[in-house]
Parts: structure tokens; C-alpha cells; sequence
């Protein structure tokens, strides 16, 4: 089995949650804010203390050191942080030349200083951030929630095809249904302390 | 040359002064009045108190009364180190740190000036060795405790910053890297302007009072300067270790950050 797997995770609310992210795919959360969507997501990269296995192509989450964990497991907060003044320090040595035209950025956006980049900018290039890192899966809290709807789409086709060309199993956190249903091979909503699997147009 | 004995009515005279200060500070609404007072009278109660310990300690000269005041300073000074920082380690891990911190750093520099450097007969002798790690151990605590304090602020107030970097793959001592180099100048910045200022701005109180004491300027500034040296050397280990120690702590053994292992006062 390839991917990504959780067996019996049990984290705040959430109670034996289990779940499979197939390589390539994305299986997207949903549910009302407080449900514990992202905590899971905190699990899944071992930020936080859970019950439960969780495995990435048969590795186990607890037997690796967690950095080397969260090298293959690359989570994308919700609010990206940059802790030094020039955007390029926080990428490896070369990113700028294989920038991503889909992102919408000239090649000098490494030279830029953080601080003149708005917030739809820094979530843009802190996905491409976690990209450069190349790894087997991803986890996106509400990746475009501070996108307008055309860059929103422009950046969920080019996700798509990154996940579909590397094979990265991806568990996107969402809350607009038509996103979910551009993006989801999957879909489970959070409720109460379970996830539900959504089907169809829902 | 004889000292000139200090009567106790004309420390009286400096007293009064301070009385002056109060009042005028009461008179002006300036709220320092009660902590001014209360810090006046411990000073004088404190170093009454050990006045009278270092008279019976330098008559007896017993190693074990010297490492039970030795003790006591540590665990005093231990206590220090936890009330100056703001968020904490719970559950007796902020004084362990500091004080195994300062117990290292200054006992171990303090000794090996005793016996390498000053070399008196014995290494222990206490008109030596208690003014000695007293100096020692009231600068490591200053450095020790701006050191945590500054540490467990930052990390609380960047929390999501670090956990960003964790997230990116980075160990907790990447994600940790900028915090401890702040939170390492924060701890040695006294000592560091301390030297830079000595002799020039500052005529450093323990040469003062050997030159009153009646020793020529240049015992006293030889003096001055090992004590400024190995303060800086016990500051500066003591820091490291404390940020180290106190680092680790805020990481579990999947290097997660766990604030809930600080507490507010």
C-alpha cells in the first residue's frame, strides 16, 4: 500500500479516525471551524501528541526522528511564516530558477524583502515552499483562503499537476464546495468526534 | 594604612537620605516609596546578617560551614533565577536548570581560581572563596535568568514560526537557532558592556573597595581584572547551559514545541 495511512488517530475532539491517502491523490476535510481539521493535519505531521499509527508507504510515523518525518510529510499552515527579511534565505540555494510560471511571479521575487509581500503572495509562495522540499505527501490547511477566485483556480491546476506528476499524497483542508469538488478524489466532512465520506455533487 | 571604621550612627546619616528620597518621592506621587523602603531595610538586615555569618565562618574556617553558606547562596540565588522570568518552566524545571546552571558554571570557575590562580592555603579559605563565588554567583544568576526569560518570551510569542520550521523538515535545533543566539546575547550583554566600560565609566565596586580597604591600585586592578574575567567565563557557560538545558525542554522527543510546559507567574 502506498501512501499515506491513518489507523485508530485520535486528537482533540476526533476520535479513531481512520483514513487513506493513495499517492497522487488528494482527499480533501471539511467541517465547521473548531471540528479539529487542522489538529489532525498537526497530527498527521506529528506537531502534536495523538493516539493512533500513522504511516507514509509502510513507514512509521514514530520510527524515524520526526524532522526526517516531516521532510517526506510537508504541512502547509494556514498562515505562513517567514522569519527572514529576504524571501530567497527561505528556500534552498536555485529555487528561484525553477520558479513555477502558474504562480504568478516574476524571477526577482527571491530578492524581494518578506515584508512588501501580501498575504495572498506569502501563501502562494509558501506552497512553493513546501513543493521545493519534494515531498511524498502534503498537508494544506485551506491553502487559497486568501486568494481571489482567479488566481484560486490558476493555483489549484497547478497543484493538481504537481501531485499528479510527483505522486504526492495530499489531504487538502476546505471549507468552499466547489473547490472540494475541483480538487477532491475524496472527500470526508468531519462530525462530531468521526469523519463521514461525502459523495457526489454534496 | 589603617581603615576608618564606619560607626553605625553615621550609617544613620546615609539612611536619612534615603528617608529624604522616600518623602520626596511620596510628595510627588512617584509610587516607588513602599519598594524603595522595603529594599533599604533588607539590604541592611541582609548584610547585618552576614556580616555576623562571615565573622563566625572566617574565625572557624571549617570546610563544611563554607559549603553549607555555598549551599544556601546556590539555592537562594536558584530561587532568584525563577521569580525574574516572566512564563516559566513548570514543575521545577526552571529552577533545576538554573540552578544546575549556575552550579556548574561558578563553582567550577570559582574553584579553579582558587586553587590555580589565587591559590591561597587552604583553596577553601573563606576571606577568598565566599566573596569570591558571591561575585560569581550574582552575576551568573543576572546573566542565567535574562538568558531563560528571554528564551521562553520569544519561543511564546514565535510559536508559530517555529512550528512553521518544523513543519518544513527542520530539527528543533534549527528551528530554534535564532532564539538561542538572542536569548545568549540577552544573558551575556552585562557582562559584555561591563568589560567594555571598566575603568573608564566605571570603576568596578570590588576594586573600590580594596583600594579603601587600603591595597595598592595595582593589586586591586590585578583583582578586578581576573574577577571580570572569570565573571564573564562563569556568565557565559551559565547561559549557554541554561539555554541548552532550557531549549530541550521546550521540544519533546518527537520535537514537537510544547508550550504546555510553560506556565505564568
Amino acid at each position: 500500500m502506498t501512501g499515506l495511512l491513518l489507523q485508530g488517530v485520535s486528537i482533540g475532539v476526533l476520535n479513531e479516525v481512520s483514513l487513506t491517502v493513495p499517492r497522487g491523490q488528494v482527499v480533501c476535510l471539511s467541517g465547521p471551524s473548531g471540528s479539529g481539521k487542522s489538529r489532525l493535519l498537526r497530527a498527521v505531521a506529528d506537531l502534536e501528541p495523538h493516539g493512533g499509527q500513522i504511516s507514509l508507504d509502510n513507514l512509521n510515523q514514530q520510527s524515524v526522528p520526526a524532522h526526517q518525518w516531516r521532510r517526506q510529510v510537508v504541512m502547509v499552515p494556514a498562515e505562513s511564516q517567514w522569519w527572514f527579511d529576504e524571501v530567497s534565505a527561505h528556500f534552498p540555494e536555485g529555487a528561484g530558477e525553477r520558479l513555477p510560471a502558474a504562480l504568478g511571479f516574476p524571477a526577482e521575487v527571491m530578492d524581494w524583502s518578506v515584508s512588501r509581500l501580501s498575504s495572498g503572495e506569502r501563501q502562494r509562495l509558501a506552497l512553493w515552499r513546501a513543493l521545493v522540499q519534494e515531498p511524498d505527501a502534503l498537508l494544506l490547511d485551506e491553502p487559497t483562503a486568501n486568494l481571489d477566485n482567479e488566481s484560486t483556480e490558476a493555483i489549484e491546476r497547478w497543484l493538481l499537476q504537481e501531485i499528479e506528476q510527483r505522486q504526492i499524497a495530499t489531504l487538502w483542508v476546505a471549507h468552499d464546495s466547489a473547490q472540494i469538488h475541483r480538487v477532491a478524489n475524496v472527500h470526508y466532512r468531519i462530525r462530531g468526534s468521526a469523519l463521514e465520506p461525502v459523495h457526489g455533487s454534496d | 594604612m589603617e581603615v576608618i571604621d564606619l560607626a553605625w550612627w553615621k550609617l544613620g546619616l546615609a539612611a536619612l537620605l534615603v528617608l529624604a528620597l522616600a518623602a520626596t518621592a511620596y510628595l510627588g506621587r512617584l509610587g516607588i516609596t513602599r519598594s524603595l523602603l522595603v529594599a533599604a531595610i533588607r539590604t541592611v538586615i541582609q548584610l547585618a546578617l552576614i556580616g555576623l555569618v562571615l565573622e563566625a565562618l572566617f574565625a572557624s574556617s571549617a570546610f563544611y560551614w563554607i559549603a553549607l553558606l555555598a549551599a544556601v547562596m546556590l539555592l537562594v540565588a536558584g530561587r532568584e533565577v525563577v521569580a525574574r522570568q516572566g512564563r516559566r518552566l513548570k514543575d521545577g524545571w526552571a529552577f533545576g536548570i538554573g540552578t544546575g546552571a549556575m552550579f556548574v558554571s561558578s563553582f567550577t570557575v570559582t574553584v579553579l581560581a582558587l586553587a590555580v590562580v589565587i591559590g591561597p592555603e587552604p583553596w577553601y579559605t573563606p576571606q577568598y572563596a565566599i566573596p569570591l563565588l558571591g561575585m560569581m554567583l550574582g552575576n551568573t544568576m543576572t546573566g542565567v535568568s535574562l538568558a531563560l526569560d528571554r528564551l521562553n518570551d520569544s519561543v511564546w510569542r514565535q510559536r508559530a514560526v517555529i512550528e512553521n520550521r518544523l513543519m518544513l523538515g527542520q530539527t528543533w535545533q534549527q528551528a530554534l537557532e535564532d532564539i538561542r543566539r538572542e536569548a545568549m546575547r540577552s544573558g551575556m550583554m552585562p557582562s559584555i558592556n561591563a568589560m567594555a566600560a571598566a575603568g573608564i565609566v566605571s570603576l568596578p565596586g570590588m576594586m573600590t573597595g580594596q583600594i579603601l580597604a587600603g591595597s595598592p591600585p595595582a593589586v586591586a586592578v590585578k583583582y578586578q581584572i581576573l574577577v571580570m574575567l572569570i565573571i564573564t567565563v562563569g556568565t557565559g557557560f551559565g547561559a549557554m547551559m541554561a539555554v541548552s538545558w532550557g531549549g530541550r525542554r521546550l521540544f519533546d522527543d518527537r520535537e514537537r514545541l510544547r508550550l504546555d510546559r510553560l506556565t505564568k507567574p
